[in-house]
């Protein structure tokens, strides 16, 4: 065993709504890799970013090659030789890469020593196998490229302790083989690694040590070749999930979403969703389960218009509307509830009035159609919109007051309200429970099954695992842009979601 | 008859040592809104600024018949202009270009409101000063074509050029140009690298401002000699389109400046010449002078049409910083 | 509501407060100055007509800003609009005297709201590049003045005079006075009904207004609900340029009678005056109002009390410029309110 050089005791970080990290006790070592394995909201995120001084514990301690460490910010932390290598790269695109690396490193004297920086850079780089061409525009450079760059910038400043945040989620299997190469470089030099990541076969190959979060508690810990995916993806998603008994779903037999081969870029060019195929018939719902970043976001944008297929198609109630616009797919009677609620769902500065009838604002029951304008039929919006505030249960407000004031639970119930009164033939719903509380979640649950005993039909995109097992008929597993399995409900076990979730492909008995 | 001198070798000689002249105050502004927009803030409000430094500096002159202290005091000003705007730009950071508005409208109602304080009501007569008269270089004035057309200019011509190369160095091989590059650019990367986003923007639009106000304080104790209500003309406004059509680097802007000073410098002289006619390829063609007047405005929209795809501006131009914590 | 109504207010009593300084540093006293600004342009029945003449003008470029800023289009050239108005509708002023009044007229309107809705669609630039809408549209004031300025001088000379102007426009499209020995003009009853009934019924009644609000309010949720933003923009351009337009073309058919390049005051015209009295109503129409008569009290005042204090005159753009910045500083204290309350 080598030498601890970080120790982090008793860990405890609370939000308004969880409990982030309960306790946690956890030990990095010289020369080792440590993962960090859990779901999303297990939290590892949380634990590492209260290591590099983004988060403050709220109990616990920190020792730093046995001194108590006091980190309050990065600058500390970076201080401590701890230095963390984000998912979304902290690097000025328009820069070159020596540019963005001569920042906050000790090269920074006025006049800028390129040379000498340059030297200092390829020399760091030939070492741990990062090369990357020091006068290359970071916008140009592939995301393994700037990867590189961000872990050079980390080893500039003197980082001991690198911290990798879901590395490969954004590689090639190619980068993922160079930086594997280089981790095992940095290993032996003596640093210490801690590799976050949902990706079981990754962690299996490149780990010492992996650690295994669920619910803000370290539900286990194993040396890699002591372990095998089956059992750590039993420890990542457990066995507490209840089989909840739930009505079938009558499902009619015609679908009312076809999506065939669909294939999009994301905003960096590379390809998120891959060969894409789901169908959602009219009273069903089906989820699309996975870890967020694996191109659920993407899929959800090409649905609605808001991004470009490359190829394949979307259609609804029999009608192509693949790359159409956003208002010809709203009028197929699609409904969406957005990943980002506010930013996408609701018009912070206006009343709530005014945010209810969003969409149906030019409908004949609302509005009167007139040679000049389309007028506002004040009255049965006052009217309509009450009876929403009704139905929905959100008391203490009067329609004609701010949106902003109302908590969060609340604001989702309006989006929900809006959504929902225009009477979808289709909902798309997008990680709908998301930092709501239980009784919130519970209520959209319900009403997520009431839409569905109506004959809608709806695709719900969610990581959470019990929330898919509870409400799907249908389960379609989304890994790196594809969809690596569908199952049916009843026959789906929480194991096997969740080997799918972490790329563990199926054997082809369970496909339907 | 009059074509002939049009293309005479000292018309163009003359053209160009002009053109530079005229653009000097342009220069300024130009430079000054430059630096601010680098590092992501777009300050809307320099014609009040160039307004505000024309009348200090013409004020303090003639009160002290000192150019020097004009000078100085035209820079006192743009320093505690520049530190309330810094404030709003920085603190508040929305709103930006209405903000711009409220500091034109505000440093030109108190520009006009001193003025008239200072010097009454007084109908008819202007009051005047000695202006600063161009400094010519002994040696390198005599050099032939150059030396007339660059080393005859003010002091403020020379400091201006002086200053673009400056900042064009500063820019490219100094610590302090990347810094405010990327606080224009990615302000969250910058703030992980530990630089202060809210300081290196305080110096910015400060720095800018003083610029800004010199460039106007050229005008009223260089150029002419006088505060005449309309001196600055608009040259504010069009240093916000030369920074787009610079590109948002030094050297680029300096030009942009010097070719729009080219443009003002052609439009005098063709008025003065009184030609209102020109013949292009055999067919007299009538060019009113009110096309060049507007055609800085114009060659702005065209270029920021052709330039849509391409401007390199900085990312976060018109972004307010706020740290999530 | 009640916040929207304190806005103004606020604003106004702290540009009292702070305006005061230049007042003593002038040596008067700023009550009786700030009584002199009342006195001067309220003191008499035509002092008082007076002021409703130049609130015209002010509240058409007022509601057009706060118009086009409620959709976040940043029209900052209401300036240019209002001459681009002035020059199409004074066209069809001057070149069509056999039509009775009744035709002409209106049809003067519509020229000067074409004018003014074309000069403003170039800021649409707005989509594709980040200042494109406050560039484009600040660039055509000065094009436009050039441009008018370029126009009575030459295509369209008075043929009669040496001055700058146009021919005069004919009597059948000329706005009738209504008040008689007094400027009193159609186009003020036009510009409170424009404000009153046609803006402030867009902005809340209408199904497109409620589109400019969403825009502005929230483009991407507006968009996931069937919304176009970019035909939303271009509506809002054609909307606001036409109510600027409007402005124009008044001022020549009810005061000057003929294109002049100087239809709005120098050093701070129509146009950003209208900036300031959007802001500081909040954007409302019927606010609008009210402050743009506010302003034109202060405007027209700004004279007599310039006159018997001896404090410059310019008195009144410092006002301008304060009560900007005022309301922007109150709306910004709003919105960090409400966030440390949640």
């Amino acid at each position: 065993m080598s030498e601890k050089i970080v120790e982090m005791k008793s860990i405890t970080k609370k939000f308004p709504n969880i409990l982030a990290n309960d306790h946690i006790d956890l030990q990095l070592r010289k020369g080792e890799v440590c993962a960090l394995l859990g779901e999303n909201g297990a939290g590892k995120s949380t634990l590492m970013k209260i290591l590099y001084g983004l988060y403050h514990a709220d109990e616990g301690q920190i020792l730093i090659r046995g001194q108590a460490a006091n980190i309050d910010s990065p600058k500390d932390a970076i201080a401590s030789g701890i230095g963390m290598v984000h998912q979304h790269f902290a690097l000025d695109d328009k820069l070159t890469a020596v540019e963005n690396l001569i920042l906050g490193t000790k090269q920074a004297r006025i006049l800028l020593d390129m040379k000498g920086a340059k030297k200092e850079v390829i020399d760091l780089s030939k070492k741990f196998g990062l090369e990357v061409d020091p006068d290359s525009k970071v916008y140009q450079l592939s995301e393994g490229m700037k990867q590189r760059i961000e872990i050079l910038k980390t080893l500039l400043r003197g980082a001991q302790i690198l911290i990798f945040d879901e590395p490969t989620a954004v590689l090639t299997p190619l980068e993922t083989r160079d930086l594997f190469k280089t981790i095992r470089a940095l290993v032996s030099q003596g640093h210490a690694i801690v590799f976050i990541s949902h990706h079981l076969e990754e962690v299996l190959s490149i780990s010492d040590r992996i650690v295994v979060l669920r619910n803000g508690k370290v539900v286990g810990e194993k040396r890699a070749e002591e372990t095998n995916e089956a059992e750590l993806a039993q420890m990542m998603v457990g066995r507490e999930i209840e089989e909840v008994s739930r009505l079938k779903g009558r499902k009619a037999a015609q679908p009312v979403l076809e999506i065939s081969g669909l294939c999009a870029l994301n905003d960096k060019k590379l390809e998120a969703v891959k060969n894409v195929s789901l169908s959602v018939r009219k009273g069903e719902i089906v989820s699309v389960a996975g870890v967020s970043g694996n191109g659920q976001k993407e899929l959800t944008e090409v649905i609605l218009g808001m991004r470009k297929a490359t190829s394949g198609k979307v259609v609804i109630n029999g009608k192509d509307v693949t790359n159409k616009s956003t208002k010809t797919i709203i009028q197929q009677k699609l409904g969406c509830i957005a990943e980002d609620r506010i930013g996408w769902g609701l018009l912070m500065d206006l009343p709530i009035a005014e945010n209810l009838i969003l969409g149906l604002h030019r409908s004949s029951k609302l509005s009167t159609k007139t040679p000049v304008a389309n007028f506002l039929k004040t009255q049965e919006i006052k009217q309509y919109t009450q009876q929403l505030l009704t139905r929905f249960d959100i008391r203490g407000t009067d329609v004609s007051a701010p949106v902003k004031l109302l908590s969060g639970g609340n604001l989702q119930k309006i989006i929900l309200a809006r959504v929902l009164s225009q009477e979808p033939e289709i909902l798309l719903a997008s990680q709908p429970t998301r930092g709501l509380d239980v009784g919130a979640t519970e209520y959209v649950h319900k009403l997520l099954l009431e839409l569905r005993d109506k004959g809608i039909g709806v695709l719900l995109v969610s990581e959470d695992l019990e929330e898919i097992l509870t409400l799907s008929d249908t389960i379609a597993v989304m890994f790196r842009g594809e969809i690596v399995g569908t199952l049916s409900a009843e026959s789906a076990t929480s194991e096997q979601l969740g080997l799918m979730m972490a790329g563990i492909k199926q054997p082809e008995g369970t496909k339907q | 008859m009059m074509q002939a001198e049009l293309i005479s070798f000292g018309f163009i000689i003359a053209m160009a040592a002009a053109s530079i002249r005229i653009a000097t105050s342009l220069m300024y502004a130009t430079l000054g809104e430059m630096l601010t927009e680098r590092s992501g803030i777009l300050n809307l409000g320099i014609e009040g600024l160039m307004i505000l430094g024309a009348m200090t500096a013409f004020i303090t002159t003639y009160a002290t018949h000192s150019l020097e202290l004009g000078v100085i005091a035209t820079i006192l000003v743009g320093v505690a202009e520049g530190l309330i705007m810094s404030l709003v730009y920085g603190r508040i950071g929305t709103n930006q270009h209405v903000w711009g508005v409220a500091f034109t409208i505000a440093n030109f109602g108190l520009a006009y409101f001193v003025y008239r304080l200072y010097f009454g009501g007084t109908a008819g007569s202007l009051s005047i000063i000695t202006p600063y008269a161009p400094v010519r270089i002994p040696i390198l004035a005599d050099i032939p074509i150059l030396g007339p057309i660059l080393f005859e200019q003010y002091a403020y011509t020379y400091v201006a050029i002086i200053l673009f190369v400056v900042f064009a160095i500063v820019f490219k091989y100094t610590i302090w140009g990347l810094i405010i590059t990327v606080v224009g650019d990615n302000p969250a990367v910058a703030d992980t690298a530990g630089i202060s986003v809210y300081r290196t923007r305080y110096v910015a639009v400060t720095l800018g401002a003083i610029f800004m106000a010199l460039g106007g304080s050229f005008l009223s104790i260089a150029q002419f000699n006088a505060f005449l209500f309309e001196i600055v003309a608009g040259r504010g406004w069009i240093a916000i389109a030369l920074v787009t059509i610079g590109n948002w680097k030094p050297m680029r802007c300096l030009f942009a400046a010097i070719f729009f000073g080219f443009i003002d410098a052609l439009q005098l002289r063709l008025q003065a010449l009184g030609i209102s006619e020109i013949t292009l390829a055999g067919t007299a063609v009538t060019i009113p002078f009110q096309l060049f007047l507007a055609l800085p405005y114009v060659l702005t929209i065209l270029f920021l049409l052709i330039a849509s795809r391409r401007a390199d501006y900085p990312t976060a131009l018109l972004t307010p910083y706020r740290r999530e914590e | 509501m009640l916040r929207r109504a304190l806005l103004p207010v606020r604003a106004l009593v702290a540009t009292f407060l702070v305006g005061a300084i230049p007042v003593m540093a002038a040596g008067a006293n700023p009550l009786t100055a700030y009584y002199l600004m009342a006195a001067g342009s309220l003191g008499d029945m035509i002092a008082i007509t007076e002021v409703f003449v130049r609130a015209a003008p002010l509240m058409m470029t007022g509601l057009a800003i706060a118009v086009a800023f409620r959709a976040k289009f940043w029209n900052i050239g209401a300036e240019g609009q209002l001459y681009a108005g002035a020059i199409l509708g004074t066209l069809v002023a001057v070149n069509f005297p056999e039509l009775p009044f009744w035709i002409h007229i209106p049809f003067m309107i519509v020229a000067g709201m074409i004018g003014g809705a074309l000069c403003a669609l170039p800021g649409i630039l707005k989509i594709k590049l980040k200042v494109g809408d406050v560039v484009t549209t600040l660039m055509l004031n000065f094009i436009m003045v050039i441009f008018t300025s370029y126009l009575v001088q030459n295509v369209l000379k008075d043929p009669f005079t040496r001055w700058p102007q146009s021919p005069p426009i004919t009597e059948s499209a000329t706005y009738p006075i209504l008040i008689p020995f007094t400027r009193f003009h159609l186009g003020i009853v036009i510009a409170l009904f424009f404000a009153l009934v046609v803006g402030y019924g867009l902005i809340e009644y209408t199904a497109l207004g409620y589109e400019i609000k969403a825009v502005g309010s929230n483009e991407i949720a507006s968009r996931l609900a069937g919304i176009n933003p970019t035909a939303l923009t271009i509506k809002t351009a054609i909307i606001s340029g036409s109510f600027a337009g409007l402005a124009g073309i008044g001022e020549v058919a009810g005061i000057r009678h003929h294109l002049i390049a100087t239809l709005s005051p120098v050093p701070i015209g129509y146009g950003l005056t209208g900036v300031v009295i959007a802001v500081m109503s909040g954007l409302s129409p019927l606010w609008v109002v009210v402050v743009a008569f506010l302003f034109s009290i202060i405007i027209n005042g700004s004279q007599t009390m310039s006159r018997l204090t001896g404090v410059p005159i310019f008195l009144g753009e410092i006002f301008q410029g304060l009560a900007l910045g005022f309301s922007l500083l109150f709306l910004f204290l709003d919105q960090y309110r409400i966030r440390r309350v949640r």
